[in-house]
């Protein structure tokens, strides 16, 4: 596993895929933060970073499903996926490689933005006058729903042996728990199961860690779902053989 | 070490990719996989190495179970699959250093990783990506790969196809050379190719084998009679041919006669003969049978 996990990360950072990755979330949330009027912090008027955590989570819509979106899909592609499956390695250990891989790039994009964290903590009047729980809540929270989001992309590649493919789907499913089921809830004729959807919901243990509290519920959403995704890939990855 | 596979079926959708396959090849043996393409070759070479499954029957490496312990069956073969995919965007180095790592080989990567580039003759290119190699020496990356856990038993997937003929002789010699200790299954579509390297071949048709014997005892089989392309300069009528001793089966073939000679000395007849009709002879050229005629042969002898 571990094999993997760093022949991901090489592969990474010896292209500009990491680069990349990293400088769009910096770039998208720093415009957003600091920039543009309306969402600037300075207009806001507040020591908080309300503003990058709101817009995070669809930042990290696209750009995970773009760095997933090649783990399976190219190897099977190129038959690469052959060459490893032939050593003596489990399809659960490929997968949790690539996962951590494509998870660790998710923390590398996250922790230049702790520079934002850091100048609005000293702009702030006095110095450190901002919700420190929160904030560590909502970094801990957006780590989380990036898990959630890699372990997507994974499914959706291991789904195609088309890239594009992949990426739509990825960044569909993720759109659908993050976004699209808290509309739906909304919607009338299925509000008995209003709680249920909620639940589901990516948004709302999101938004329940971004309060400063690690509950333990969240927690285990996070982490249960992320093995569901990475577990119907194998499932899928199975079917090679039959 | 040896690999036994015992009636094997795969079944695709409707499609019977092999049917019933059984053989067994013991340690030091070259086995020669010859056949057409979609004969089944790779489908066998895939469930030997545990990559798919089998609809019905079994395999064994080493007297393990493929259904069993594939994991297990994986540290002991060297697989190189159709087409060779690499990581293009690897550096020679980098690539092998990461089988090795798959493998967790006992003792130092890096030093191992320098005897396989040595081995099949990499050195040259060793710190190159594998994307600018030329389409031998990713071949011998592929082979690298498959060796450099020092596998019991390799399986490679048509080695040679696509090379140039001296990249071919290079690696030839290189799988005689690895083969004088290991079991290695290779397969082709080339007859000679096998007759080259091989000294048992088993042949497959349609997902059957057809044939399943030492090589020379084949070659001898399918060599009664020759065949040789004959050009007169006169035109000749079919019935005249019956003076022309040896032979077996003649065609013609645009203007061009196709004769099938008892033995390679019944070509003097031809000379004969065309003296004989006051006919001139303008070309006359041995044709290599190829595999279609080679399987028509067994088959038919089998029959």
């Amino acid at each position: 596993m571990f094999a993997i996990y760093l022949k991901e990360i090489n592969n990474f950072f010896s292209s500009i895929i990491a680069y990349v990755v990293i400088i769009v979330f910096l770039v998208a949330n720093g415009v957003f933060l600091w920039l543009l009027p309306e969402s600037n912090i300075f207009d806001f008027g507040y020591a908080s970073l309300d503003q990058l955590f709101e817009l995070a989570p669809w930042v990290f819509m696209f750009l995970v499903p773009a760095i997933t979106m090649r783990s399976f899909a190219e190897e099977r592609k190129s038959g690469t996926l052959e060459i490893i499956l032939s050593k003596p390695v489990s399809d659960i250990q490929i997968i949790l490689g690539k996962y951590f891989a494509n998870l660790s790039l998710v923390l590398f994009a996250l922790l230049p933005s702790l520079v934002y964290f850091f100048s609005v903590y000293q702009m702030a009047s006095p110095v450190g006058n901002m919700d420190i729980g929160g904030t560590w809540g909502s970094y801990l929270g957006l780590f989380f729903l990036g898990a959630v989001y890699v372990s997507i992309g994974l499914l959706a590649s291991s789904l195609s042996d088309n890239q594009i493919i992949s990426f739509i789907l990825a960044l569909f499913i993720c759109f659908f728990f993050y976004s699209l089921l808290d509309m739906l809830r909304g919607l009338l004729l299925i509000s008995p199961i209003d709680p249920f959807l909620e639940y589901l919901s990516i948004n709302t243990h999101y938004i329940s860690m971004s309060r400063g509290v690690i509950d333990s519920r969240d927690m285990i959403y996070f982490i249960s779902f992320s093995a569901l995704f990475l577990f119907l890939s194998r499932l899928i990855m199975e079917k090679r053989k039959w | 070490m040896s690999v036994k596979v015992d009636s094997l079926t795969k079944i695709y959708g409707s499609q019977r990719a092999i049917d019933s396959i059984s053989f067994e090849v013991k340690s030091g043996e070259i086995v020669g996989f010859l056949g057409p393409n979609g004969a089944g070759k790779s489908t066998t070479m895939k469930i030997i190495s545990c990559f798919t499954l089998p609809t019905s029957g079994n395999a064994f490496v080493n007297g393990i179970d493929i259904l069993t312990d594939p994991v297990e069956i994986r540290r002991n073969i060297g697989y190189l699959p159709e087409h060779n995919p690499l990581y293009e965007d690897m550096y020679v180095r980098e690539y092998l250093f990461f089988i090795a790592q798959l493998h967790k080989i006992s003792g130092s990567y890096s030093k191992r990783v320098s005897e396989m580039i040595e081995l099949t003759g990499l050195t040259p290119e060793r710190h190159k990506k594998i994307q600018e190699l030329s389409k031998g020496f990713k071949q011998r990356v592929g082979i690298a790969q498959a060796l450099i856990h020092n596998p019991d038993v390799l399986l490679l997937d048509e080695p040679t196809s696509g090379l140039d003929p001296n990249q071919v002789v290079d690696i030839r010699k290189l799988i005689v050379d690895i083969g004088k200790t290991k079991t290695v299954i290779l397969s082709s579509h080339i007859m000679q190719e096998v007759q080259a390297m091989c000294n048992r071949v088993i042949i497959i048709n349609e997902g059957k084998i057809v044939a399943d014997d030492k090589t020379e005892s084949l070659v001898a089989k399918t060599d009664k009679g020759i065949l040789i392309q004959v050009e007169f300069k006169k035109a000749i009528k079919r019935a005249d041919l019956n003076k022309l001793k040896g032979l077996i089966h003649a065609e013609n073939q645009q203007g061009k006669w196709l004769l099938k000679l008892n033995d390679i000395k019944s070509r003097e007849f031809v000379f004969e003969f065309a003296v004989q009709t006051g006919n001139t002879i303008l070309e006359m050229s041995p044709i290599r049978e190829n595999l279609e005629q080679v399987f028509q042969q067994i088959t038919n002898t089998k029959q």
